[in-house]
């Protein structure tokens, strides 16, 4: 009876591993056995083609929807938007690397470094007229190394969006801006002079043109005017002098920074009509047209007598993955396919950041205005770096403007930030 | 004697009584034999088609195993076991073992892949558009069954056949207006579904030219590239116009003389150099002991805290004379029934100094998670009221368990109740809880969430920023890690077997010590 029993175990596993090795080859260049995300549109027989994937952010899937079928059709393949909803680019990577990712990926042009170190996306090559219908801003972003990584779709930086009931002039100066929230504030009429994220950790993001304009600076250039990670400027006498600047907006000081205003409360309080300036994005903007403010935007004013208040410019963008199963495709799709106006139009009514396409940004304009002005805005913003050592700013940075809105001592502060980045780069 | 043997099994086996096959017995076994074939089905193609030959084989091994276990009579108690034991070494000794494996790489961004995906993308990325070539409108054809690019010049309309011999000029095609070519003589044009079809094939092909490759770009267009960069298996280096990389196998770079390296990297063993990294790093080192004993106070606190308090408050349930338990056990648990995540960010708002619900019911100005001492204070009274219900509940189960004749007992002999309960509940309640405590403490040591989504380790002295008032370890190691300088799990797995062994020494002392208290009291 053991016998038998063990001759039963064997030819059943004998009969599993032929049936599976016996169907590998016939299912390996369909669809790549190891994608492991069974689905009904992918089981569907396309064309021959095999599939698509593409990664979104949930706000992105659905716009994109119906350019991706039609896509589908015209080339017989089957197209598939999956939704990835937090720590994109980590997911991606580690999806990438371990060969189950997709073809194309949505994302900020700020992950390019990273992204390329990890050998995760290919170039991108647009044709001299499609280069010339983005705006200039978009390319500069999306180029690293001199060479252009990924097809941009919208543009995003931060302006100052008022409340033009209290104050009906946009402010000329960063001076003006604090003597009129000041006035309303000792009028009653506001709770606070200025509503811009501090938090317990900074925001490096926001504060940033304050700190342009006061003449602050994160990396010096390299040759040919990129970023250098090899000289970080925080700590530099410049550097000092505008978290010197900040620490007299702060708490201590004309109390415009205040730690107690967060990511999460400080559009709300714009909003409810608690501060009559916001510094924000278009992604406030929803939730100021709720709330009931008549608004307007301006750029983020710049100090009197002082630099030009520059914010961070991030562009969204496609990119072509490296370990793609059906990378011509994947670059039919990206280089020739979505740098059309309407899918930047799709895209843009989706939520509402300008369309980096000059075409798609002309007829956007038209119906809705704070897309211009939020691209004034930005005109001379600073493409945010794209570096892998841009990761190693952030925070630093932010707990000095913390540290400094806190009262705190600017030398310090920036001495410390300096440090804890030269030691994380190893400089 | 051998004869006497085989003669006798059977013989033994008809002693035995049969053991009835009952429906149950069938449905597990079937049961178990197809999620063993199902994993066995799901994994071996993909296992194959990478060619992992050894895994492939371990797997086969297993899923015979298990079959053979399965379908025989005998082994009754590996029947029971090895469920368990597989899910143990898939759960626990694999992510062990990879953990600490991971520990000696340097993999993290910049190094996750082999070397030869990362000369893939150095050579990739290094291809620049031959200045003034210019843009071909593709179409693929075939000739024959070999894949070939027809290429139109957009300025000139002239044709081409590019193959992988080289650029030819092609007389006789018909172009249409698109710029795409509708039809050429002896040749089969491709529709985009066909093209699409054989996009790998597309992308390999490459037609050299006279300084450079044509590829195509995508479906319908082909650029004429140049690698600015290009691997050489003599040298192990990379060459280009900017000098020479050579590869470096102790960081997992091609560096060039200066020391600068390129941006790809790849994974290589780098012995204990993140052991090393961890015990002589000085932001690691120089702040080590404070943020451990934080973490010791804020583990002990918040244990001992939601101990006490749920104790306290099974007590007071547990007491004959109470009334309306059950509404007071409802109220009681649902700190424990909501969903941490979101209480922390509600706690957080609370905090907050100038629009947080404390202070405006407290009429103060504390700027409770700015402070150190304040922030400290505010996480662990966060922590003890997610956590006290836990307690609550298993020390009223505890609580079930003990005799009231005990505690009556005591008061007949003249026992004050502090002093029955001192004497008598609390250690019989200690020895059944005192695991759970210990639990709770290494849980504690380790509450990443509690921390992160509270004050995110902060404040944090403007003097260092990298490390806060509320930092444990894990948050503190863990943005170290995965931080400022990108994803560096190497770095990470080595820190984990540190703070395990933290973790590991302090619950094996606690479990000594209550192996000697169940002795006296058990």
């Amino acid at each position: 009876m053991r016998m038998r029993a063990l001759g039963v175990a064997t030819l059943a596993t004998l009969a599993f591993a032929a049936t599976a090795c016996g169907s590998s080859p016939s299912a390996a260049p369909a669809a790549g056995p190891q994608s492991g995300q069974p689905s009904a549109s992918a089981s569907a027989p396309a064309a021959g083609g095999g599939t698509l994937v593409i990664w979104a952010d949930p706000l992105r899937v659905k716009p994109l929807q119906p350019f991706a079928q039609q896509f589908g059709t015209e080339n017989g393949v089957t197209v598939e938007v999956k939704e990835i909803s937090k720590d994109n680019q980590m997911t991606f990577l580690t999806a990438s690397q371990q060969g189950s990712g997709p073809d194309i990926m949505i994302g900020a042009h700020d992950w390019i470094g990273n992204l390329v170190q990890n050998g995760a996306i290919d170039p991108v090559t647009l044709t001299e007229e499609q280069k010339a219908s983005f705006s200039d801003k978009a390319i500069q972003a999306v180029t690293f190394n001199g060479q252009i990584y990924g097809a941009p779709y919208a543009l995003e930086n931060i302006a100052l969006i008022r409340n033009t009931d209290l104050a009906p002039d946009a402010p000329a100066t960063i001076e003006d801006m604090i003597a009129k929230g000041k006035e309303l504030k000792a009028a009653g009429k506001v709770k606070e002079v200025l509503c811009l994220p501090v938090g317990q950790k900074g925001d490096a993001f926001h504060v940033y043109p304050i700190f342009a304009s006061g003449g602050g600076a994160l990396f010096g250039t390299t040759a040919t005017g990129d970023p250098d990670p090899k000289q970080v400027l925080l700590g530099s006498a410049d550097s000092v002098k505008a978290f010197g600047k900040l620490k007299e907006l702060g708490e201590k000081g004309d109390g415009a920074l205040r730690t107690s205003l967060t990511n999460e409360n400080y559009i709300v309080n714009f909003a409810g009509g608690k501060c009559a300036y916001l510094v924000s994005g278009p992604w406030a903007i929803s939730e100021v047209k709720k709330g009931g403010v008549k608004y307007d935007i301006s750029p983020v004013p710049a100090f009197k007598d002082g630099k030009p208040a520059t914010p961070f410019v991030g562009v969204q963008s496609f990119f072509v993955a490296s370990k793609g199963k059906n990378k011509a495709l994947a670059q039919e799709f990206v280089a020739n396919y979505v740098t059309n106006k309407d899918v930047a139009k799709a895209l843009y009514d989706a939520d509402p950041r300008p369309p980096a396409l000059t075409a798609a940004l002309e007829e956007v304009k038209a119906g809705d205005p704070d897309a211009a002005k939020f691209l004034d805005a930005g005109k001379d913003g600073l493409p945010m770096p794209a570096i892998p050592e841009m990761a190693a700013i952030w925070e630093p940075f932010g707990i000095a403007e913390n540290a400094v809105v806190k009262g705190g001592d600017a030398a310090k502060a920036a001495a410390a930030a300096q440090k804890a980045i030269d030691g994380s780069l190893k400089n | 004697m051998a004869l006497d043997v085989r003669q006798a099994a059977p013989a033994h086996a008809r002693q035995r009584p049969r053991r009835e096959i009952t429906t149950a017995f069938v449905v597990s076994r079937i049961a178990v034999l197809a999620v063993a074939a199902a994993i066995l089905l799901y994994a071996a193609p993909p296992l194959a088609a990478t060619g992992s030959w050894v895994a492939l084989g371990l797997l086969c091994a297993v899923s015979a195993g298990i079959a053979y276990l399965y379908l025989t009579r005998r082994f009754i108690p590996a029947k029971y076991l090895i469920p368990g034991t597989v899910f143990l070494v898939a759960f626990q000794v694999f992510p062990v073992v990879y953990t600490l494996t991971t520990a000696f790489t340097n993999f993290g961004d910049g190094h996750r892949g082999d070397k030869a995906a990362a000369i893939t993308a150095i050579e990739t990325g290094s291809v620049r558009q031959a200045p003034g070539s210019p843009e071909y409108t593709l179409s693929a054809a075939l000739r024959g069954d070999e894949l070939v690019f027809l290429l139109v010049d957009p300025a000139t309309k002239r044709v081409s056949l590019g193959a992988a011999d080289g650029l030819t000029p092609l007389a006789g095609a018909q172009v249409g207006v698109t710029g795409k070519v509708l039809s050429a003589p002896g040749l089969t044009v491709l529709k985009a579904p066909e093209a699409a079809a054989r996009g790998p094939e597309i992308t390999a092909l490459a037609v050299p030219t006279a300084d450079g490759v044509i590829k195509a770009n995508g479906l319908s267009r082909a650029v004429e590239g140049k690698a600015g960069l290009r691997y050489d298996a003599a040298c192990d280096c990379v060459r280009g116009d900017g000098g020479t990389w050579t590869a470096d196998e102790s960081q997992g770079y091609f560096v060039n003389a200066k020391g600068e390296h390129l941006a790809q990297g790849w994974q290589v063993n780098v012995g204990l150099d993140n052991f090393a990294r961890v015990l002589t790093n000085p932001t690691i080192s120089g702040y080590f002991a404070g943020v451990l004993g934080w973490n010791l106070v804020f583990a002990l606190a918040s244990v001992l805290g939601c101990f006490a308090l749920g104790m306290g408050v099974a007590l007071a349930l547990h007491h004959p004379r109470m009334r309306g338990t059950k509404v007071y056990r409802i109220v009681l648990i649902l700190p424990y029934a909501m969903p941490a995540f979101a209480m922390l960010l509600v706690w957080r708002d609370l905090f907050n100094r100038d629009f947080g619900l404390i202070n405006q019911l407290l009429g103060a100005e504390i700027d409770w998670l700015g402070q150190t001492g304040t922030a400290r204070l505010g996480v662990i009274l966060v922590n003890i009221w997610l956590g006290f219900p836990y307690m609550f509940l298993v020390t009223t189960g505890a609580l079930q368990a003990i005799p009231r004749e005990l505690t009556e007992a005591a008061s007949i002999d003249g026992a004050t109740p502090f002093k029955a309960f001192r004497r008598v509940t609390l250690p019989l309640l200690l020895v059944a809880l005192t695991p759970l405590l210990i639990s709770a403490f290494a849980f504690n040591f380790n509450n990443y969430n509690a921390i992160a989504l509270t004050t995110d380790g902060g404040p944090f002295p403007a003097d260092s920023p990298q490390v806060g008032g509320t930092d444990l370890l894990i948050t503190y190691t863990f943005r170290l890690a995965f931080g400022a300088g990108g994803a560096q799990f190497g770095f990470a797995a080595a820190i984990s077997v540190f703070i395990f062994a933290i973790v590991a020494v302090i619950s094996a002392v606690a479990f000594r010590r209550t192996r000697k208290q169940e002795e006296v009291y058990a």
